[in-house]
């Protein structure tokens, strides 16, 4: 009796867990049905089998080249990862080995950044891009991309460390471990699958981030949001090419996500599920 | 060999000593069909302009706006063109944000810029953009069911005469509808429909003394009237209607008549996109025997802005891009059909254009009828026909038209949309210090 009651538990979790998950999938597969349609058939209603028509994407190509804006957000985001990963691996490590009175203040803080609208700060940040010659530059996006995710990506390694016992360190420490060899030998090992998971979620969100991306840059480093964004018209059935753009824009991102879903998901919940 | 090798690094070094030598200028548009065909015809430009290079940025329209506003308060300089509309055009002039166009070229002829969209983009006499294509608005209709119906319609209709032509046009059993507007929430959106309609009932949106009117009986009967008429004949969901989306009803057959712009139509009498392109007939915009019609004014313009370091350039690619010439180049590749509309004269005088163009006329009346400088029956201190060229109308057009769309939807009544917009108009000129 138990064992039905388990299995169809499980049952009703599983197709539970489809339903939520074919809600969420739905609107990037629909894009992608909509990007196989002519203009026309897009516009028309709720339609799951598309023409097969590939003119979108053969428009999309010959208005503006795609490989500059996926280049641009292929640099952006593993870049402004590269730079967040060195500032919030110190970060993190000094605040979940050598905690203070006021550690969870600052994690607050931090994460309070987030709670901001963009807009609000966006004169004071286009000023000192304008001043310091950074507007449409990849170095200048980079670091910005960096700044706004960094809280998440301290709390995250943050988290992580937190879970390696201490008492590890301390052992490592009486075998007289120097501090160097302490973290490349002992804590790194422990700590990759956690920074590798926090890398990929941070390359995730600053490949989708599109305020900054699109208002800080004009032609030379602009990345695949800002390629997204010249397709929308006001005047002139856009909806196929834009959805074509679209999912040009999100594949290689949706295609690394599928093969790192494991690590992603670790990294998600590993506080959680310890 | 060594010959071959010198010359070639001969070539090599004066490609290098061009590239330097060449300027780049920064473009940003919007996509829109006619500037997308303008950035596949550039090579005219850079054939006969070597030592400049173009660079595109096109946004989506609202993005853009943003984008460009920001750009130009903070002086950043990263556009040397962009693309504006007639909104922006006395604000920023009066700003001193955008350069006056004065080295057009001797041949440029801005005497040849139709009269109405002339004065809508210069400011105490001086064009402060070039106009890439102009439109104003007016009546699609169906010629077979208008027929149907038993009615002709006139070139000059009345809104009483719309109304009665609607509701015997609708037949919903095979989805047809009388009448396709406007009616997603937005100041470029329903608010340019309503406040163009506004003007032929004798509303205005502010008096003489910046006191907003929507509690006065003419904004009363504009309202009512467009949602009873929407609820007899309109399209179902019409609240989320915005151009695309009538324009799509229209291309199906699934409208009777469509108020809207005069270059939607060259997309309704495209045979490849429209199902009824050789059933559409043209009216001006109606009126209600006031004086004034329910048409706007608009023109999509190219600006440079004050803090450019390449104004020359910018000028010359402005020059070419509105010039007559460039309505010619793009006839020569593409057809007449194609010349973008409603900018200039000669282009209406140009028998091949009328005959590849039977809008022709009728949007050349629909530009000369609007009067953006005095555009209702009662006098206003402001200029736009569909818009009030102040910096707190984007704002203030979007929250109106967001109680004017719920309004339509049924979400709340035509009294309660008019008395919510009074106070907000009222909230937002109080604070910006137009009323004391």
């Amino acid at each position: 009796m138990a064992r039905a009651v388990t299995t169809q538990h499980k049952t009703i979790a599983t197709a539970a867990a489809w339903i939520v998950a074919l809600l969420i999938f739905f609107p990037i597969l629909y894009t992608i049905i909509t990007s196989f349609k002519s203009e026309q058939e897009a516009i028309q209603g709720f339609a799951l089998i598309p023409s097969g028509t590939i003119e979108s994407y053969s428009e999309v190509q010959a208005q503006s080249g795609y490989f500059k804006f996926f280049l641009n957000s292929v640099l952006l985001s593993v870049g402004s990862t590269i730079l967040a990963l060195l500032v919030a691996i110190p970060a993190a490590w000094s605040m979940a080995f050598s905690p203070t009175k006021r550690t969870k203040d600052i994690l607050m803080w931090m994460l309070s950044t987030k709670m901001m609208p963009a807009v609000a700060v966006l004169f004071p940040i286009y000023l000192i891009f304008r001043d310091s010659g950074l507007l449409d530059s990849r170095v200048g996006l980079m670091v910005m991309l960096m700044l706004i995710n960094l809280p998440i990506v301290v709390w995250m390694l943050y988290t992580y460390f937190r879970e390696i016992p201490g008492e590890i360190l301390e052992a490592a420490r009486m075998d007289g471990a120097s501090l160097w060899n302490e973290i490349v030998y002992v804590l790194t090992p422990m700590a990759v699958p956690g920074i590798a998971s926090t890398m990929l979620l941070n390359i995730i969100l600053a490949w989708n981030e599109a305020f900054w991306t699109i208002r800080l840059t004009t032609t030379e480093a602009a990345p695949l949001t800002a390629f997204i964004s010249s397709f929308s018209s006001p005047q002139g059935l856009f909806w196929a090419k834009l959805s074509a753009a679209s999912t040009l824009a999100i594949a290689p991102i949706l295609i690394m996500g599928w093969f790192s879903q494991k690590q992603l998901v670790r990294g998600l919940t590993f506080g959680a599920v310890k | 060999m060594k010959l071959r090798t010198l010359t070639l690094g001969l070539l090599s070094a004066s490609a290098l000593a061009f590239a330097a030598h060449a300027e780049s200028i920064t473009i940003a548009t919007v996509n829109n069909g006619d500037m997308v065909r303008m950035q596949k015809l550039t090579d005219d430009f850079t054939s006969k302009n070597p030592d400049i290079q173009l660079n595109w940025v096109t946004l989506e329209e609202n993005v853009l706006r943003e984008r460009v506003t920001t750009d130009i308060a903070t002086k950043g300089g990263q556009y040397d063109v962009m693309t504006i509309g007639t909104y922006e055009v006395p604000i920023w002039a009066k700003q001193s944000w955008l350069l006056p166009l004065d080295k057009l070229g001797d041949d440029y002829d801005a005497k040849d810029i139709i009269p109405a969209i002339a004065g809508g983009l210069s400011v105490d006499g001086k064009l402060y953009a070039a106009p890439f294509y102009g439109e104003s608005s007016f009546v699609m209709y169906r010629k077979d069911l208008m027929e149907k119906a038993g009615l002709t319609m006139p070139d000059a209709p009345t809104w009483d005469f719309i109304k009665q032509a609607a509701e015997k046009m609708t037949d919903r059993a095979n989805g047809v509808n009388g009448v396709c507007l406007r009616g997603k929430a937005g100041w470029g959106e329903n608010m340019a429909f309503l406040t163009a309609m506004s003007n032929s009932f004798g509303a205005r949106w502010f008096d003489e003394n910046w006191k907003p009117q929507f509690d006065q009986p003419e904004w009363k009967n504009t309202l009512q009237f467009y949602v009873d008429l929407m609820k007899a004949a309109g399209p179902e969901g019409a609240s989320s209607n915005g151009f695309n989306e009538n324009l799509a009803l229209f291309q199906q057959g699934k409208c009777g008549m469509w108020i809207d712009a005069t270059v939607a139509a060259s997309f309704v009498s495209d045979p490849k996109a429209s199902t009824v392109a050789d059933k559409v007939g043209y009216a001006l915009a109606p009126d209600n025997g006031l004086g004034k019609r329910g048409n706007w004014l608009w023109a999509w313009s190219l600006a440079i802005p004050a803090g450019t370091q390449k104004a020359d350039a910018a000028q010359k690619f402005v020059s070419w891009a509105t010039s007559k010439g460039y309505a010619e180049l793009v006839a020569s590749k593409e057809g007449w059909a194609n010349a973008p509309p409603g900018t200039r004269t000669s282009l209406y005088a140009n028998p091949e254009y009328q005959k590849a163009a039977p809008f022709a006329k009728m949007t050349l009346d629909s530009i000369n009828a609007a009067d953006p400088t005095h555009p209702t029956v009662k006098p206003v201190p402001y200029v736009g026909v569909q818009f009030v060229a102040i910096p707190e109308f984007q704002g203030l057009g979007t929250t109106v038209g967001q109680l004017f769309s719920a309004a339509l939807a049924g979400q709340s009544s035509v009294d309660d949309a008019l008395k919510q917009a009074q106070d907000a108009a009222t909230a937002a000129m109080t604070e910006g210090g137009y009323i004391k």
